[in-house]
């Protein structure tokens, strides 16, 4: 069978997300290994412009446009995206592990009667087969797993494989969808605002019980703002109300694998140490030397935040004056 | 109204996995099992939601024996019944989600709960799966529902913000942490579960669609370095940041 990809892009505001740009690369690896073509499937957005794609390498796009598919609708997208793979016979479908692309890929997966692998992290190409990795228990283990169907449906984590420049022209084609099936429908977004969302953050600042109190939660957040980076919260601080749920890290919260992860006044439960593990780099700010996030940190510093926080805003400043 | 809720049992989340000597699967020495901590809200959705509009909540586990000890749990916070689809656990989500489907359509309730994913492979697309193959509307990680008559208004999780979702029954609803306060089970509750009885079918699963090459631990992360004691260290770290690890 001839293999064929289709990268499904997602865009949120008219803008396609930086993870649907890593997608494009990583289908550009897997085609040379393939020795087959790829394209890009958008739907939705008020985009005429698509030269930022080409940017990333991707020589075809086919957008399906209708105003009532702006925002998200599974239904609408799953059947759009599943009889266009069909007719234009796509055996690989891939999409960024974001919240669209957990919620599509399974359903596309139904339609395509398609093994699906989601949010791989690595992969290899072995005696004619890619071979996914992927963390399972939050990261506590990784397991390597084969898709055995013909048709393929596979998700990559966001912020692992890197978006790659080069330029390529590009032809895209644009579809007005008629009647679209709009049973889900979403009908408003509530952003939280304007902040960075732990899980797209290449930097993350966290807080734990060390913080004392929720109001101490200022001098974290002064630190992100610096930084220009998202907070983040243990599981006790959660629990307790000092934060909401959406900042958790770890196995009951969300897994995440920024370029920088400031842990203060987190200790390093099992189930934090699982969720943020895989940072490229780790710091952190303890009282107790013999804290387990010690363990895993790439630097540390043991003493009172308190002391700690104000000096190491007003060091980034000055470095970012610079 | 006819409810259904589905039920992972799994690893403490507390627990240390090791790979078993297959090289393919958990070692089970030591395990200690939980109800997965997401269908605790899904649990609580339903008997919410039971309490609303009358009707019945049945849980659905699939899985062996041991399951029955979530599934007495759920019976003890007042799911009315509940039934064990008793297979050899596999990795394989589509098998799965094929024989829960299988089972649902049966009972052909109005609303399916399940957690937003269960802790242990952490896939998150079992509602989904469901949900397509039953032909049923549905929404993931819903931090907020109202249901009036048979449309349902649900608040999905997503980066930086939550979604409005409107749609209809029937649906399938996977429940984030902060969709409710999940309760405890009263000693009545508990008595009254010992009662209860847990229908057990045995099942086949379908041919998988993918297949386990190996488990693996990830690399140990080596410590690093302590830059010091209290806030003098602050010059340091900063400039590590900067020039080593160039993070900053």
């Amino acid at each position: 069978m001839e293999n064929k990809i289709l990268v499904v892009l997602e865009q949120r505001n008219n803008q396609i997300k930086k993870a649907s740009l890593e997608t494009i690369s990583v289908a550009n690896e897997f085609s040379k290994y393939l020795n087959c073509n790829y394209e890009g499937i958008l739907i939705g957005g008020e985009i005429n412009d698509y030269s930022h794609l080409g940017k990333y390498n991707l020589n075809k796009v086919t957008h399906f446009a209708n105003s009532d598919l702006n925002t998200y609708s599974s239904k609408a997208y799953t059947k759009i995206i599943s009889e266009f793979a069909k007719g234009q016979n796509f055996n690989l479908v891939l999409i960024a592990n974001t919240s669209f692309g957990r919620d599509l890929a399974p359903r596309i997966a139904v339609k395509l009667n398609a093994g699906v692998s989601v949010d791989v992290t690595e992969f290899r190409f072995e005696d004619g087969d890619f071979i996914f990795t992927r963390p399972i228990f939050a990261g506590k283990a990784l397991v390597e797993t084969k898709l055995l169907s013909d048709n393929k449906v596979i998700s990559l984590r966001p912020n692992t494989f890197k978006a790659i420049e080069s330029i390529t022209e590009i032809n895209s084609q644009k579809i007005n969808v008629e009647n679209p099936d709009l049973s889900v429908r979403v009908t408003e977004i509530k952003q939280a605002n304007g902040k960075v969302d732990v899980a797209e953050a290449e930097i993350i600042v966290s807080g734990g019980r060390g913080m004392k109190a929720p109001e101490n939660f200022g001098l974290i957040e002064n630190l992100a703002d610096v930084l220009n980076a998202a907070t983040g919260a243990s599981r006790a601080v959660v629990d307790a109300g000092w934060r909401p749920h959406s900042e958790q890290v770890g196995q009951t919260g969300k897994t995440v694998s920024p370029n920088l992860y400031v842990a203060v006044g987190i200790s390093g439960a099992i189930q934090h140490l699982a969720g943020m593990r895989s940072s490229k780099c780790i710091v952190a700010i303890n009282k107790d030397k013999d804290a387990p996030i010690f363990q895993i940190a790439d630097y540390g510093i043991v003493g009172d935040a308190f002391e700690i926080l104000p000096t190491l805003i007003d060091e980034i400043k000055k470095l970012k004056a610079e | 109204m006819k409810i259904v809720v589905c039920i992972s049992h799994v690893p403490d989340t507390a627990s240390k996995i090791n790979v078993a000597a297959d090289g393919k699967s958990i070692d089970q020495n030591g395990l200690t099992y939980i109800i997965n901590p997401y269908d605790e809200f899904a649990v609580e959705e339903a008997l919410k939601t039971k309490e609303k509009f009358g009707g019945e909540v049945k849980a659905i586990s699939l899985g062996s024996d041991v399951n029955k000890e979530s599934l007495r749990k759920v019976l003890a916070m007042g799911v009315d019944n509940a039934v064990l689809l008793k297979t050899d656990v596999v990795y394989d989500s589509f098998s799965l989600a094929k024989a829960l489907a299988a089972e649902i359509k049966n009972l052909n309730p109005e609303i399916v709960f399940m957690g937003k994913q269960s802790v242990d492979f952490d896939n998150s697309i079992t509602g989904q799966l469901v949900a397509e193959l039953l032909d049923y509307n549905s929404v993931s990680v819903v931090v907020a529902l109202t249901i009036e008559g048979n449309k349902i208004v649900a608040e999905r999780e997503i980066e930086g913000g939550k979604e409005v979702v409107q749609t209809e029954l029937p649906c399938v609803i996977t429940a984030q942490k902060g969709l409710n306060e999940p309760r405890y089970a009263s000693l009545k509750g508990i008595m009254a579960a010992k009662k209860k009885i847990i229908e057990e079918k045995n099942i086949d699963l379908e041919n998988p669609l993918t297949e386990i090459v190996k488990i693996k631990k990830p690399p140990i992360k080596q410590a690093g370095k302590i830059v010091g004691n209290d806030a003098s260290a602050v010059p340091e770290l900063v400039k590590l940041l900067h020039e080593e690890a160039k993070v900053i």
